[in-house]
């Protein structure tokens, strides 16, 4: 099989943000950035496949060349490709944008591709948006947020979670894929891997070489601003043995904030 | 005008959907728009009428055969083709599993932009504004879409539905086109565990566990205590879940869920920063935990601190007073 898989450098989630206003943007100083966490299952689910059905495992990114550590980091995994398709600028919030330079980059560089995978969505910007918005651009049925996947010759089985239930999907390949928690557990880099990852040349694509005009990677996305959430006070700790705080608070959720 | 996309599933109209389509009626009264509703499906005569009185003056029902299961392909199209013929400024989803499954490949087939998972719309200068979570709440973004129809998905349970809107309007059934060949991938069963249970997107109430449960077993007093409450359901941090205490499908936070319930309980939760993320924008907190500097007490509306295995029981002894009184 041969398998593209989509990832996004992304800040980790256990990150504190901060807030530029002057550029309407996150502040990255200070920041440890990572495989965007969802990703991490759809890298694993490739390398999975690629095992028990040969093949060939490609990940790509679009992003400026920091994201080169989080291509390396996958190659460590065990992909056998990466590519960066270079774009300077930062968070657009534009999933159709990203959609745009993956889908030309697929047909132009990978088209004869089985499955593509991504994460479900990147823990950052968290449109959910980019697998389907690919699957339309390249006339391809979608299956997102996956927690099964079963392959079977052209013929692609994946059970996605909707509310409080699964939706089990059956779909013909080439197909596109997007990854939940559950799907399987991401492995480690071996100290093999991670050597035999340093030998490796990532390329760098440009917008340029895809025959991306200015047009097609300006972003339909006007971002008027961010701002921290607001900040919620503390409220009041009730006193009392377990029992009295416990009648107490039964009380005023009932009686005074009327939630229950 | 306005459209707003109503997603049904096995026959019934989701709230979420009359909740996207009360938001475009609030918003398009502001702007001078009427809004219409649309269905899609093989055949949509489950349809409850009182999808009018939410704020559609027009219900457009887009029939074929080929769209008895779902499917995004069979969905977009459809939605293509009526988005082609009423040209409408914007159009509202529900940020529901479908909702988010189908509002990108819409756009895309539109090739438009896409506000995801909104908790908040406004009307600035005449044009319209989205306010979403970022980074799971750690941050919001306001934004506008440069081009048209503006699409956006709606967080469920944050947009409040109005209703007495008029009892009646007009539908409009129509036949779409879905080309041979077009559907290569779509819904073949939905599969349920057990009964009906509420996703943690979508409940009222959500009774939530951490590290402090020490076990699975121990979430079976929170299921038990979810039971006495209406539209509730159990919730998890990210450290019960990895444990394999629960379910994934019932993580909150930055790698799970991002809630906005009208309670949050948080049993045994310390309040790591990605799961007070997920969960921040609950309208009320209630915190229980033996630490007394846990940081879930700096969003919690009410705190006790103590031994939850105590406190659970003499809780529900005492819910159980309220409720029957």
């Amino acid at each position: 099989m041969n398998i593209l898989v989509f990832v996004k450098r992304v800040p980790d989630t256990e990150s504190k943000i901060r807030i530029d206003r002057e550029t309407r943007a996150i502040m990255e100083d200070g920041l440890n950035f990572i495989v965007s966490p969802n990703d991490e299952y759809a890298v694993e689910e490739a390398l999975r496949l690629k095992e028990a059905k040969g093949g060939q495992v490609t990940v790509i990114s679009v992003g400026t060349e920091e994201s080169l550590i989080i291509l390396k980091k996958c190659l460590a995994m065990g992909a056998d490709e990466a590519v960066l398709i270079k774009d300077d600028l930062k968070e657009a919030y534009d999933g159709l944008r990203i959609s745009k330079i993956l889908a030309r980059a697929v047909e132009k560089k990978y088209p004869g591709f089985d499955l593509l995978l991504f994460g479900k969505q990147s823990v950052g910007a968290d449109n959910a948006q980019v697998p389907s918005a690919v699957a339309e651009l390249l006339g391809l049925p979608q299956a997102n947020v996956v927690t099964k996947l079963e392959v079977e010759g052209n013929q692609g089985t994946a059970y996605r979670e909707i509310e409080g239930a699964m939706e089990k999907v059956v779909f013909s390949l080439p197909a596109v894929v997007s990854a939940q928690k559950g799907l399987n557990e991401p492995r480690y880099e071996t100290l093999k891997g991670i050597m035999a990852a340093k030998k490796k040349v990532i390329p760098i694509l440009s917008f340029e070489e895809l025959g991306l005009s200015q047009e097609d990677t300006a972003a339909r996305v006007e971002v008027i601003g961010i701002e921290m959430p607001p900040a919620r006070q503390a409220g009041r700790i009730i006193p009392g043995t377990p029992e009295e705080a416990a009648r107490e608070l039964a009380r005023l959720l009932h009686s005074e904030a009327k939630v229950i | 005008m306005f459209l707003a996309f109503i997603e049904t599933r096995e026959g019934k109209v989701k709230k979420s959907s009359l909740e996207a389509l009360s938001e475009a009626k609030r918003r398009g009264d502001e702007l001078g728009q009427e809004v219409a509703a649309a269905l899609v499906g093989a055949s949509t005569d489950c349809l409850n009428p009182d999808i009018f009185s939410y704020g559609a003056s027009t219900v457009y029902l887009l029939e074929n055969a080929r769209l008895e299961a779902y499917s995004a392909q069979g969905y977009a199209a459809a939605l293509h083709q009526l988005a082609a013929e009423l040209q409408p400024k914007a159009i509202f989803f529900a940020a529901t599993a479908m909702g988010k499954d189908l509002a990108p490949r819409l756009a895309a087939r539109l090739g438009v932009g896409v506000a995801s998972d909104c908790t908040r719309v406004e009307v600035r200068d005449g044009r319209l504004e989205f306010t979403r979570p970022i980074y799971a709440g750690k941050a919001f973004l306001t934004l506008r879409l440069k081009s048209s129809p503006g699409l956006a998905t709606l967080r469920p349970n944050v947009f409040p539905l109005i209703e007495g809107q008029g009892k009646s309007g007009q539908m409009v059934r129509k036949e779409v086109a879905v080309a041979d060949g077009l559907i290569k991938g779509s819904v073949a069963e939905i599969l349920r565990e057990k009964g009906e249970e509420l996703d943690v997107t979508e409940a009222d109430v959500i009774v939530s566990g951490g590290r402090g449960m020490k076990g699975p077993e121990n979430f079976a007093l929170l299921k038990e205590l979810s039971a006495m409450i209406p539209r509730s359901t159990v919730g998890a941090s990210r450290s019960a879940v990895d444990s394999g205490w629960i379910g994934h499908q019932s993580q909150v936070g930055q790698t799970g869920k991002t809630v906005s319930p009208s309670l949050y309980l948080a049993f045994g939760i310390s309040g790591a920063i990605q799961h007070l993320a997920g969960m921040s924008s609950s309208k009320f907190i209630v915190a229980v935990n033996k630490d007394p500097e846990a940081p879930i007490f700096k969003v919690a509306d009410y705190g006790i601190v103590g031994d939850l295995f105590q406190v659970i029981p003499a809780f529900k002894e005492a819910l159980k007073k309220v409720l029957s009184e």
